[in-house]
C-alpha cells in the first residue's frame, strides 16, 4: 500500500491566532494553534486526525485548503507548493481540494433547492452547459442516494442524515481528488452514522478519493482510516499505522484516550488510565512537553525540553522522552 | 409501593389544535425504577426518551402535555406516595432539586452566566432548607470536594464562563446531589464532552451513586455509557419501549431487530475498514406510523403480521420484555401481558 503516490504533504505547518487587546487592539500574545505538524497522505488513502476539542485538528484541516493562511510551513498538494500559489490560483485548485463540514443543518443555504446547491460549485468551477450541469447533478445524486425528485426540495425538508449526503455531493460534485472531512458523522444518530461512513468508503474507491478524516470518535477513525495521526494541544503526538497505533500505543496520551473509550460490553473488563485535569489553554502552552502536567508517566526532562519525533517502528513516530532511548 | 417510581401506560400528546386530534409522540411506556437502580433509557433522537423522562420532573411545557390515562407515581423521601401527573405547581416545585433532581445534556447552557456558582448552588440549597449563609457556604464547599473540583473555594466565586465544560458539568452534580435526592435524571450528561473528560464524569456519578443510594435514570443514545453505568435499560423506539432487561442481557440476549441493529452499526474497534451494518432508512415521524410495528419498514425480518398487527410488549424471559412478533406468543398490542 505505501507503493502509492504521496498526494498531500504537510510539512512543519503552524498556524497562531493572534490575541489582541487593549484600545488599539495590539497583539498581546498568540493562540498556538497548530504547531510543527507533518504528515503525508498518499493517493487512495485515508488519514485520521484524532483529539480533544481546542487541539487544532480541524484547523489543521482548513490550515491544508489554505481557509486559514498558516503562519509557518508548507503545504504540498501533487507536488506543488499550495502557500506560494496566488488567491486566483488557489481558487482554481479548490475543485480538487474539498470540505464536508460536521452539522449538516448550518453548512447548508436554506433558502437554495439541492439542484442549486449542488449547481453551485460546478459554476465556480466550470463552465457547462445547461445540459451538462444538469447530467452532473443528476450522476452526483445518485452517487449519494437522493431521489431525482428530491433535487428540488430544501434543506429543511431533510433529516441529519440526508442533508449529510447533500453536503457530500457538493462537496464531491468538482470531482476532487482530496476530501477534507470534518467531523461529517458527529451530529448524527448511530444508525445514520454507519450508513454516512458506508457511503464515504464506497464513494472512496468508485471516485480514488484520498480522505483527511477528522473526528474526536476513536472507535470511528479506526474504522475508516488506514493511518492515524493523534493530535494533543496543537502538536502530533502519536503517528502511524491505525492498527498499529491502536493495538501498540505509545505516548501516554494516546494510551489514556484509548483507554477512556467507553466499554462495548458490560462484561467487558477495562483498566483506564485517569487524567486528571483538563486541557491546558493553547495560548500559554506549558513549557518542555505540552502534555507534562496531565501525564502519569511525567520525567523532570519532560518539564523542560520539548520531546523529539522518535520512530518507534516503521512509519510509527512518537514525540515523548520515555522513547528517546530507543 | 415498593418501587421508587413507577410509570403506568404513560403518553405524552403534541397539541395540534382544537379540532385536530393531539399527536402521541409517547405512548403506552410502563416503567418501574427500584430504589438504588441506575436505569438506562437509549434510543435515538426524537424517540421520545428525553420527554419521557422529562415528565418525571413535571418538566413539560405547551404544546406537550401528559396524555389522559397516564400515571407517574413516586414515593417520597417520607414515603408517601406522590402522584406527579396531576400534581400542583406548588407540588412540583416541592419535588425539583429535593426529592428529583437532574443532569442537563450542555453545562454550558444550563447554568446561569449572570451568577456565581456559589449563588447558583446556594439557590437549590436555600429553596428547600433553612440554613444560614455560612451553612450554606460549607455545604457548598463540601460539595464541590465531593465531586473533586480542584480549587473549590475559589471557583465558588467564579463564573461559569470561567469554568470549561468538564467543570461545569461537575457543578451541575453538585447542584443536582447537594439535597440528596433519591432520584437523579441524567439527560445525555456525558455528549457534549471529551471522551477523557466523559470518563472522568462517568466514573464520578458512579463513585457518587454509591455514596448518596440514589437511583439514576440515565438516557443516553450511546451504547458504550449504557454498557459503563446501568443495570437495567429499556430501549425506546418511534415513541414506545420496544425492548427492556437486564444490562448483560440487552448486549448478549438482544431480542428486538431494533436492539440487535443500534449494537451492531456501532463501529467496533476490531473490525477496520469492512462495510458497517445499517439500520436502513429513518425513524418514522410522530403522527404518521403505519398500522403494524413501527419498526416495520426498516427491519431485516419483517413478516406479514408485522404490517398488520401491532405486537405488544411481552415478557419472553424473566425480566426480558420484547416487542417484536418474532417473540410474541401471538398477542396483540392492549391484549398483551400488562407489565
Amino acid at each position: 500500500m505505501s507503493e502509492k503516490k504521496v498526494l498531500v504533504e504537510v510539512q512543519d505547518l503552524r498556524t497562531y491566532f493572534p490575541i489582541q487587546g487593549g484600545l488599539v487592539r495590539k497583539t498581546v500574545g498568540h493562540v498556538h494553534a497548530v504547531e510543527d505538524v507533518s504528515f503525508r497522505i498518499r493517493e487512495q488513502e485515508t488519514f485520521g486526525l484524532v483529539g480533544e476539542s481546542g487541539c487544532g485538528k480541524s484547523t489543521t484541516g482548513r490550515t491544508l485548503l489554505r481557509l486559514i493562511e498558516p503562519t509557518a510551513g508548507k503545504v504540498f498538494f501533487d507536488g506543488e507548493d499550495l502557500c506560494a500559489l496566488s488567491k486566483e490560483e488557489m481558487r482554481k485548485k479548490r475543485r480538487d481540494m474539498q470540505l464536508v463540514f460536521q452539522d449538516p443543518y448550518a453548512s447548508l443555504n436554506p433558502r437554495m433547492t439541492v439542484r442549486r446547491l449542488l449547481e453551485e460549485p460546478l459554476t465556480t468551477h466550470f463552465s457547462l452547459s445547461p445540459g451538462e450541469l444538469s447530467d452532473r447533478v443528476g450522476w452526483i445524486a445518485g452517487a449519494v442516494g437522493l431521489a431525482p425528485e428530491q433535487l428540488e426540495r430544501y434543506p429543511h425538508q431533510f433529516s441529519g442524515g440526508q442533508r449529510q449526503r447533500i453536503s457530500i455531493a457538493r462537496a464531491l460534485v468538482t470531482k476532487p481528488r482530496f476530501v477534507v472531512a470534518d467531523e461529517p458523522v458527529s451530529a448524527l444518530d448511530v444508525s445514520i452514522q454507519a450508513q454516512i461512513l458506508n457511503l464515504l468508503m464506497g464513494l472512496q474507491k468508485e471516485l480514488k478519493l484520498s480522505y483527511l478524516f477528522i473526528s474526536h470518535d476513536l472507535n470511528v477513525v479506526r474504522h475508516i482510516s488506514s493511518r492515524v495521526g493523534v493530535m494533543y494541544l496543537g502538536r502530533l503526538v502519536e503517528i502511524g499505522d491505525t492498527e498499529e497505533v491502536y493495538l501498540r500505543p505509545v505516548h501516554p496520551y494516546t494510551q489514556a484516550l484509548l483507554s477512556a473509550i467507553p466499554k462495548r460490553d458490560p462484561s467487558e473488563e477495562k483498566k483506564r488510565i485517569h487524567l486528571t485535569g483538563d486541557v491546558p489553554s493553547p495560548a500559554n502552552p506549558p513549557k518542555g512537553c505540552a502534555f507534562h502536567d496531565r501525564c502519569p508517566q511525567c520525567m523532570a526532562v519532560c518539564k523542560e525540553e520539548v520531546p523529539p519525533e522518535v520512530e518507534v517502528g516503521p512509519g510509527h513516530k512518537v514525540r515523548c522522552h520515555l522513547c528517546g532511548n530507543r | 409501593m415498593t418501587n421508587l417510581l413507577e410509570m403506568k401506560d404513560l403518553s405524552i400528546d403534541l397539541y395540534r389544535g382544537k379540532k385536530i386530534p393531539p399527536v402521541k409522540l409517547v405512548e403506552g411506556v410502563n416503567l418501574s425504577i427500584r430504589k438504588k437502580q441506575n436505569f438506562g433509557v437509549v434510543g435515538e433522537s426524537g424517540c421520545g426518551k428525553s420527554i419521557t423522562c422529562s415528565s418525571i420532573m413535571g418538566l413539560l411545557s405547551f404544546p406537550l402535555s401528559v396524555g389522559k390515562g397516564s400515571s407517574i407515581r413516586f414515593l417520597d423521601s417520607e414515603d408517601q406516595e406522590v402522584e406527579i401527573a396531576g400534581l400542583s405547581p406548588a407540588g412540583l416545585r416541592r419535588l425539583r432539586g429535593k426529592e428529583i433532581s437532574m443532569i442537563f445534556q450542555e453545562p454550558m447552557t444550563a447554568l446561569d452566566p449572570m451568577y456565581t456558582i456559589e449563588s447558583q448552588i446556594a439557590e437549590a440549597l436555600s429553596f428547600h432548607t433553612r440554613m444560614t449563609k455560612a451553612e450554606i457556604h460549607d455545604a457548598a464547599l463540601e460539595m464541590l470536594r465531593k465531586v473533586k473540583i480542584p480549587r473549590p473555594d475559589q471557583i465558588l466565586q467564579d463564573y461559569p464562563h470561567h469554568l470549561s465544560g468538564g467543570m461545569l458539568q461537575r457543578v451541575m452534580i453538585a447542584i443536582a446531589l447537594i439535597n440528596n435526592p433519591r432520584l437523579l435524571i441524567a439527560d445525555e450528561p456525558t455528549t457534549a464532552l471529551d471522551v477523557t473528560i466523559q470518563a472522568q464524569i462517568l466514573d464520578l456519578m458512579n463513585e457518587l451513586r454509591e455514596s448518596y443510594d440514589t437511583s439514576v435514570i440515565m438516557i443516553t443514545h450511546d451504547l458504550g455509557v449504557i454498557a459503563e453505568t446501568c443495570e437495567e435499560v429499556a430501549v425506546f423506539y418511534a415513541g414506545q419501549v420496544v425492548e427492556q432487561a437486564s444490562v448483560e442481557a440487552i448486549f448478549h440476549e438482544t431480542a428486538h431487530p431494533y436492539s440487535a441493529g443500534l449494537l451492531r452499526s456501532v463501529t467496533s474497534l476490531d473490525g477496520a475498514q469492512k462495510e458497517l451494518y445499517t439500520i436502513r432508512g429513518a425513524v418514522p415521524t410522530a403522527g404518521n406510523f403505519a398500522p403494524g410495528c413501527r419498526f416495520a419498514d426498516r427491519c431485516d425480518r419483517c413478516m406479514d403480521v408485522c404490517r398488520e398487527r401491532a405486537p405488544a410488549l411481552c415478557e419472553i424471559a424473566p425480566g426480558h420484555l420484547c416487542r417484536c412478533w418474532l417473540h410474541a406468543g401471538g398477542e396483540d398490542e392492549g391484549k398483551g401481558v400488562a407489565v
